[in-house]
């Protein structure tokens, strides 16, 4: 009866407070401890999520490998087809979203040091500056994905080739799609971490010794920007233009 | 204080490479080098990959057990790419139209 009693009295609003307070407060303040019980030391836990980071990004090399895979078997295969599709491509905008996407990768290793170096301000603005110019490459993408519509190059939806092969065509614009779209998931994943990284930065998390986070984040963000370096020539600069 | 991350410059200087490689292999997928054309544009999106993994990432620098996961990835990824095409481009499996 008595442990009832102590159940209901767990609904009262105040609880709930407290309940939402506890929350909230681990994001707003700096941990009592920097390192989790499970690590010796704030070294060893660094070199865990850096170790553990690296592994997560080699099982998504091959991920995105598959896809590589198939474009080389088919590109091998298709060799022309394939130079007259990849002709077809926004390659402008594509050279453009590069840039961005580089220099945008330059900020993400500017607030890695300013983390480091515990400038809470620079780190903000870097983060921000960061998911900044991932969004700019979204919208670009968005633009050029329209302009593909337009031109009739989706499979399935509007495709209409009039040259030799459309068939095979079809196949480089399947792959174009789906390469560049898993990359897009990418991007957006990387945009919205970003921002939370710059929101918990707000609240100096990461300007205390401890910005694992910002560094691990770093890595994705720049595996991302790798994976962008291989489409752009594979996808828009396939044959001479 | 030891930082394991790099001064600032460098990273603006490895950005500044890699907009030249950018504009290296944007101008030459304009020239007609027969097959040289993707050998071409691999050598340079690798030397860029690699420009951004000991530079941004770090792997100047880092330990050996990061090395080796960072080369696993890619190792396994060739392992993949070289059994696959050697069993497509040996038995006509699929027909070639270059």
């Amino acid at each position: 009866m008595a442990d009832r009693a102590a159940d209901s009295s767990a609904n009262r609003p105040q609880d709930f407070v407290q309940i939402a307070m506890e929350i909230v407060e681990p994001i707003t303040k700096p941990p009592r401890s920097l390192v989790a019980e499970q690590f010796d030391d704030l070294e060893q836990q660094r070199d865990a999520a850096q170790l553990g980071m690296w592994v997560f990004l080699a099982t998504e090399v091959l991920f995105f490998g598959g896809l590589f895979l198939g474009y080389t078997v088919f590109r091998s295969a298709y060799a022309r087809d394939f130079a007259a599709a990849s002709h077809h491509t926004e390659v402008l905008i594509g050279g453009i979203n590069t840039a961005v996407l580089l220099f945008s990768s330059t900020l993400m290793a500017l607030a890695v040091r300013a983390a480091e170096l515990q400038k809470q301000k620079r780190l903000v603005w870097f983060l921000l500056g960061t998911a900044f110019f991932g969004l700019i490459f979204m919208v670009l993408k968005g633009v050029e994905y329209h302009k593909d519509w337009t031109n009739h190059l989706v499979p399935v939806l509007n495709f209409e080739w009039h040259d030799a092969n459309p068939g095979h065509v079809q196949i480089f614009f399947w792959l174009y799609f789906a390469m560049t779209g898993l990359h897009a998931i990418h991007v957006t994943v990387g945009i919205f971490v970003m921002l939370v990284l710059a929101m918990l930065a707000r609240f100096g998390k990461f300007t205390t010794g401890h910005h694992t986070p910002v560094e691990i984040a770093g890595l994705y963000w720049h595996f991302v920007d790798i994976v962008w370096i291989f489409l752009f020539p594979l996808l828009y600069l396939a044959g001479h233009r | 204080m030891e930082t394991t991350t790099h001064p600032a410059k460098t990273y603006w200087k490895t950005f500044a490479a890699l907009l030249l490689l950018l504009a290296l292999t944007w101008s030459i997928g304009y020239v007609d080098l027969g097959l040289f054309n993707v050998i071409v544009a691999l050598a340079i999106a690798i030397t860029k990959a690699l420009l951004v993994a000991l530079f941004f990432m770090h792997i100047k620098g880092s330990s050996r057990l990061l090395r080796l996961a960072a080369t696993v990835g890619v190792i396994w990824l060739l392992i993949m790419l070289s059994l696959t095409l050697g069993d497509y481009l040996t038995r006509g499996w699929v027909p070639l139209n270059h």
